[in-house]
């Protein structure tokens, strides 16, 4: 039979990286059904027949973001075998807090104590045995920074999944709480059973008053009754609210449990070098500079000093396998209308976005770097403020910098946002944050019309992303989204190496994400495109591709665009395609312009486009609404297709004044 | 006086913990619980949040949110 553990803990508690630890890349990432909170899955390394679920990182069981829910939902409905909660022993106090509310879940539970190498080299030390008694769960100390101890944690894990050991306390109160934790056990014990909860963990959270519980255990009045007169009692005896007096109960609790278990000389190495480090990247002067430096140089590296020349490989080996293919078809003496299909459509589409792979995965190895290194946690402190004049917070930022990577996961990150205002704001701005998939088109006009100022076009490029974002907040906080923004209460880890292996199967699985694209949406309707351009209404083919059904739809649209600069329609064609998948664009136009190679392509641009209204085409492609990937996604997070088809029209708009302005202005000074 | 007045560099320790809902609920988690000691680490570049320090690891919250809690006994550090 085989064994299902839960992963839980604290947010920055190492919980990724444990999880990469037990599973190597055995993982499969989907939601939690019904939500959008990401949920992996891995089969462990050391026991083929164990799997693990990485539930979301929590500080608490409270009923307050839809992270927490989940947790507490899977553990109560799923039944794992055993909960592993992984503790960050640097940062105990806190930690154990979660702890304390899962062991009221009457689930085996095994601690593992993370971090505990950096305890020992700063001259600290955890009595892992009496804490271990003390709390009545086996505890492991572990690194998974450094892979030490998985191997015991898993051997307890299997042992007390298999054995069926549950946690041997669950009673941490004293006086008052304690009377009324049992008293309303003994009320609800039936309903509790009923639903499903743990008598114990139901009966805590209705002394907190926790509203989802109370619906759950479908309570009579008279009962509910009772409750509010065992707790307003309580209330009354400690001179606090059942809140303040349960998280202050379980505070003291562990506040005593750590004083004879935890010998703590002075702060941890790393909390220590973490204030001398955030003395400069959070200064107060130069706290702002030195995030704009970091977010100028990481393009730099992706685009010029790194990514252009491992582009060029990837090209060459896909131009070359291209031709091999187009070689060995001729031999074959296949249908010609075959052979345009599989070189012109299919190879000549798909491989020019995939030359565009190394960029996206050199991206994401910045981007995880800045996350795993805590430097992200910095940035919303730091910019919280700037946001919060448009009416977002700090946390926002960090789905909006995800959005420079791929709009669909940032769209998707803002499931953590615990208010539904922000979430629907940031939701709409993301898009505007330039994602990678917009990246070959930049690549192809920066390489037709700005070869020698390619760095500081692309800067330019990101920087109106985020300036149109700033705008579009300021107007739809004073118009659309009125109301209080959110509470912003954040931990800042300490900065920490980033683990290798973390980093690496971020890119794989960013790559893989990409690759599996380009072979689904962009596969398809390079097909279709293809069919479209090849093909005439009487549905034959055409010598010349102007004569195509899709070159009738791009001309009826084309005039749309004759103020933005840009009247071709081949242009207003891809700009079609761009909805299916943002680089379809570069395969449309590559298709469209019959353009064999690179340099072939970029002369066909340079008849199609001035200088100037190259950037307005820039501007109105970074702006207007996300791919359908990311439309789905945001119909999904805003709940209703109206409001992301609203989403969508605002965002297409903005495109269209935007780069309006760019080319009438530009006009101006260009003559 | 409430934990916003508190000038960087400076401790105290926390007395009650106001305010309402998901919020208050949140800082009580985060373990900013009466009796706890509480010092203020920093003020972020532009004026606002603030960088606390309490059980061993580092909170920002903003200074709306931080004139809830009731503090006394400032200490320097």
């Amino acid at each position: 039979m085989s064994i299902l553990f839960a992963l839980a803990g604290n947010q920055n508690s190492g919980k990724t990286t444990l999880f990469n630890r037990l599973t190597g890349s055995n993982q499969h990432v989907g939601n939690f059904p019904g939500v959008t909170v990401e949920k992996k899955e891995g089969r462990l390394l050391l026991r083929k027949d164990a799997f693990v679920v990485d539930l979301p990182g929590i500080y608490s069981l409270s009923p307050y973001t839809a992270e927490e829910v989940v947790t507490r939902d899977f553990i109560v409905k799923e039944h794992p075998d055993a909960i592993i909660n992984i503790v960050d022993a640097t940062n105990i106090e806190r930690n154990l807090y979660l702890s304390l509310q899962l062991m009221e879940l009457e689930i085996p539970m095994v601690i593992a104590l993370n971090m505990m190498d950096e305890v020992r080299a700063s001259g600290n030390s955890i009595k892992v045995k009496a804490l271990s008694e003390a709390l009545g769960v086996p505890i492991v100390p572990i690194s998974a920074g450094k892979n030490e101890g998985i191997h015991e944690l898993v051997t307890v894990a299997v042992k007390i999944a298999t054995e069926k050991q549950k946690p041997k306390r669950q009673d941490f109160c004293t006086g008052e709480i304690h009377k009324a934790i049992h008293s309303i056990a003994h009320i609800i014990e039936d309903h509790a059973a009923a639903a499903g909860y743990p008598v114990r963990f139901a009966s805590t959270k209705m002394v907190e008053g926790d509203e989802p519980m109370q619906k759950e255990l479908k309570l009579h009045d008279n009962e509910l009754r009772l409750i509010a007169h065992i707790t307003r009692e309580m209330e009354e005896q400690l001179h606090t609210d059942r809140e303040a007096a349960l998280a202050d109960m379980r505070y003291q609790f562990i506040e005593n449990v750590c004083a004879s278990c935890v010998i703590k000389k002075g702060e941890s190495l790393e909390q220590l070098r973490s204030e001398k480090i955030d003395r400069i990247l959070t200064h107060k002067y130069f706290g702002i500079p030195i995030f704009l430096g970091i977010m100028l140089l990481i393009f730099l590296l992706t685009f010029s000093v790194i990514g252009a020349p491992l582009q060029s490989l990837f090209e060459a080996g896909i131009d070359a396998a291209t031709g091999w293919f187009s070689r060995w078809l001729e031999r074959m003496d296949v249908n010609p209308a075959l052979h345009s299909l599989l070189i012109d459509g299919v190879c000549t589409g798909v491989g020019s976005v995939l030359s565009f792979l190394p960029l996206i995965v050199l991206l994401f190895f910045f981007l995880s770097i800045l996350e795993d290194s805590g430097y992200m946690a910095r940035v919303a402190f730091v910019m919280d403020k700037l946001l919060r004049k448009i009416g977002l917070s700090g946390r926002s930022f960090v789905p909006m910098l995800i959005g420079f990577g791929c709009s669909v996961p940032a769209i998707m990150a803002t499931r953590t946002l615990s208010s539904e205002r922000d979430r629907k704001m940031t939701i709409l701005l993301t898009p505007f944050m330039s994602c990678s998939a917009k990246l070959p088109i930049y690549g192809m006009i920066t390489a037709a019309f700005f070869e020698k100022q390619a760095g500081i076009v692309m800067f330019s490029i990101y920087i109106l992303g985020m300036l149109v974002a700033v705008l579009s907040g300021l107007l739809l906080k004073k118009t659309v989204f009125k109301g209080n923004p959110v509470p912003f209460v954040m931990e800042l880890p300490a900065y920490r190496f980033p683990a290798a292996k973390s980093v690496l199967i971020h890119m794989w699985e960013k790559g893989k994400d990409f690759i599996r694209k380009a072979f689904t949406i962009i596969f398809l309707s390079t097909i279709v495109i293809w069919f479209l351009q090849s093909f005439g209404w009487n549905f034959q083919m055409v010598e010349n591709s102007a004569d195509s059904i899709l070159a009738s739809i791009g001309n009826l649209l084309a005039p749309l665009f004759i103020p933005l600069g840009f009247s071709d329609w081949k242009i207003s064609t891809a700009l079609i395609t761009g909805f299916t998948a943002k680089e379809s664009v570069v395969s449309t136009l590559t298709i469209l312009t019959g353009a064999a190679e690179d340099a072939s392509l970029y002369s066909a641009l340079q008849s199609l486009f001035t200088p100037l209204s190259a950037l307005s085409f820039l501007a109105f492609t970074i702006l207007y609404m996300p791919c359908v990937a990311a439309f789905a996604a945001s119909k999904q997070e805003l709940g209703s297709l109206k409001s992301a088809l609203l989403t969508a029209a605002y965002q297409t708009g903005a495109a269209y004044v935007v780069a309006l302005l760019i080319y009438q202005i530009g006009r101006l000074f260009i003559g | 006086m409430t934990l916003d007045q508190l000038a960087p560099k400076k401790s105290a320790t926390i007395t009650a913990v106001g305010g309402i809902g998901a919020l208050r609920r949140h800082l009580l988690d985060m373990g900013l619980t009466p009796g706890t000691k509480v010092t203020v680490r920093k003020v972020a570049p532009m004026g606002d949040p603030i960088e606390l320090f309490l059980r061993g690891y580092v909170l920002t919250i903003r200074k709306e949110d931080a004139a809830n809690i009731e503090i006394h006994g400032v200490m320097d550090v």
